[in-house]
Formats: C-alpha cells, structure tokens, sequence
C-alpha cells in the first residue's frame, strides 16, 4: 500500500520568492470567479429577462439579506456583503477544485492563515472604532484585570482556530480520499489476484475497485465538507466582526 | 545497525505512536457533535416550522464543536508528515 501526503509542490522560484502550486490554484480559482461574474453580470437589465440575471440577482439578494440579518445594517451599508460573498465563494471553489484533481489551495495552510489575518484585523479595527483605543484596551482587562494574560491569549486564538478548522477539515478529506484510493488498490490486487493462471496476473495488476467506490466518499468530504466549512467561515468572520463592533 | 540508525527507528516509532495517541481527541468532538445534532432533531420535532434557523445553528455549533478533534488531527499530521524532532538529530 503506497500512501503518498504531500504539501504544496514549488513550482517556480524568483530568488526567495516560491510560487507553488497554492499560488498558482489560487490565480486559477480567481479568473474563473471572475469570468463567472463577468458572465452572470453581462447584458443586465431592468427587468430580469435572462436565467444568469435571475442567479446572479439571487446571489446578491441571499448574501445580503444574510450579513444584514448577523451583523445588522450599518455593516450591510458600508459595504461588508462584498467581502463575505467573495470570501465565501473563494473558498468553495478552492475546496471544490480538489475534485477535479487539483491541489486544493485550502489544504494550504497559509491560505487559511491570510484569511484569518485579514479576519484579524477587521475585528480589530471594528473594536477601535467602536470603543477607541482606551476603550480597545479596556476590553483587556474585563471582567477582572487578572484576566489579561487569557484575554490576550484568546485574541490570538479566534483567527488561529478559525484558520485551523478550515485547514483541518479541508485536509482530513484529502488525507481520507488518499488513505480509501490506497486501500482500494490492496484489495484489488489481493481480490482478483485469487483468479486462476495469467488471467489473475493481468487482473491483480489493474486496480477495478477504484471504479466508483471513492465517489460515493466524495460526495462528503469533497462536495458537503468544502460547502459547508466556507458557509461556516463566513458565518465566524459576521458572528466576530458584529460583536466587535458592538464592543 | 549502527547508533543513528536506532535513534532514529526510536523518533520515528515514537511518533507514529504520539500520533495515533493524538487522535483519541476525535472522540470529544463525536460525542459533542452527537449531542448536538440529537437536540436538533427534538426540536425540529418539537417544533417542525423553525427547521431552517435550527439546521444552521447546528451546523455552526457543530463547526466549533469540531476545533478539538481538529487540534488533534493537526498535531498528528505534524507528527506523521513534518516531524519536528527528526531534524534535531
């Protein structure tokens, strides 16, 4: 049984500057969102006459009514549903790209990790211009100044675990999908391999159980997984962004 | 076999092992989750109207349920495919 996890294959190299195949996926998943917008968004009109204004008008009419609905109204007017929608769909077709063969750019890390960061610093900005910095380092030491080291600590904590949960999810898929392609060729060649004289040579070489099996795993870790792990990370980015704001 | 060779069948063994042990932290989260999705199911029987806010409250309870085992899983990936203590021989 050949099990092969690997990490992000370096591509390119510019001096210190590695383009992997993350970067590279990445590009990829972002011209196909934005031919996808170009496409939904061309030839629009008042009234809706074509099927890609109707998905298009229903996109944006969901993902508002969704941040209006967790973070509130000033957020929805600022200008916050762009974000989350282009972080959400960002996310499912990095994750829906592992189906076709590609390496997922969210089984990066670093992916993940500059999601997070920019998470990081909205809440932070959220919670200066709700409180100002007095009221920013006031919210250090409540309810007790004892409690600095912990509130410090779980500052840090909410973009890591938020980064860690996509990786985790995205990535415990991959290595499963691996571990089931493995398993399936072993059985292969130890079931037709029973087959008597040449014949179960030829057949114990070629892996039939392959065939269908995995799919049928894929349609959770891949197709339910990927979906719901940018619904969620989009939901944790509302959920913390509006109640740093409310301070 | 020589002195390195035994030291690293050691680290390497060991961590195998550390690993396999970091995923017993897959089970808090498969009882938590259980938990949770059971509570679900009464109260969309209780209550059948409100199916959707509950669906997505659970979901998302469930996503940060999950943090633990995923800790978990993350320190046995280190462990299995980036061990740290190999290069410190």
């Amino acid at each position: 049984m050949n099990l092969d996890v690997h990490g992000a294959r370096i591509l390119f190299q510019f001096g210190s500057v590695m383009i992997t195949e993350t970067v590279v996926n990445t590009w990829i998943v972002m011209a196909v969102i934005v031919g996808l917008c170009l496409f939904l968004t061309s030839g629009m009109q008042v009234h809706c006459r074509t099927k890609r204004q109707i998905i298009a008008e229903f996109i944006v009419k969901k993902v508002n009514a969704m941040v209006g609905e967790n973070m509130g109204e000033h957020f929805l007017q600022v200008g916050y549903a762009p974000l989350i929608a282009s972080i959400m769909g960002l996310s499912a077709l990095c994750s829906l790209s592992s189906m076709i063969g590609m390496y997922a750019p969210t089984s990066d890390l670093s992916t993940l990790l500059g999601w997070s960061l920019m998470v990081f610093v909205l809440i932070t900005y959220n919670k200066f211009r709700a409180g100002g910095p007095l009221g920013y380092i006031k919210g250090y030491f409540e309810p007790i100044p004892v409690l600095l080291p912990f509130n410090i600590i779980s500052e840090f904590a909410t973009p890591l675990s938020m980064a860690f949960r996509h990786f985790g999810n995205i990535a415990s898929g991959s290595v499963i999908t691996g571990l089931i392609y493995a398993a399936l060729a072993a059985a292969s060649h130890a079931l037709f391999s029973l087959l008597p004289g040449a014949l179960g040579q030829v057949m114990g070489q070629i892996p039939l159980l392959q065939v269908g099996i995995p799919a049928i795993f894929s349609i959770y870790f891949d197709l339910f997984s990927s979906c719901l792990q940018a619904f969620i990370f989009c939901m944790l980015t509302m959920m913390y962004i509006g109640s740093a704001a409310e301070g | 076999m020589n002195e390195q060779l035994w030291t690293k069948a050691i680290v390497m063994g060991s961590s195998a092992i550390g690993a396999g042990l970091a995923m017993i932290a897959g089970i808090g989260p498969g009882i938590g989750e259980g938990y949770a999705v059971g509570k679900a199911c009464e109260a969309i029987g209780r209550q059948p109207e409100c199916k959707g806010t509950v669906q997505s409250t659970m979901l998302l309870g469930c996503a940060v349920a999950e943090t633990t085992g995923i800790y978990g899983f993350i320190v046995a990936l280190l462990l299995m495919f980036a061990n740290p203590f190999i290069g410190k021989l």
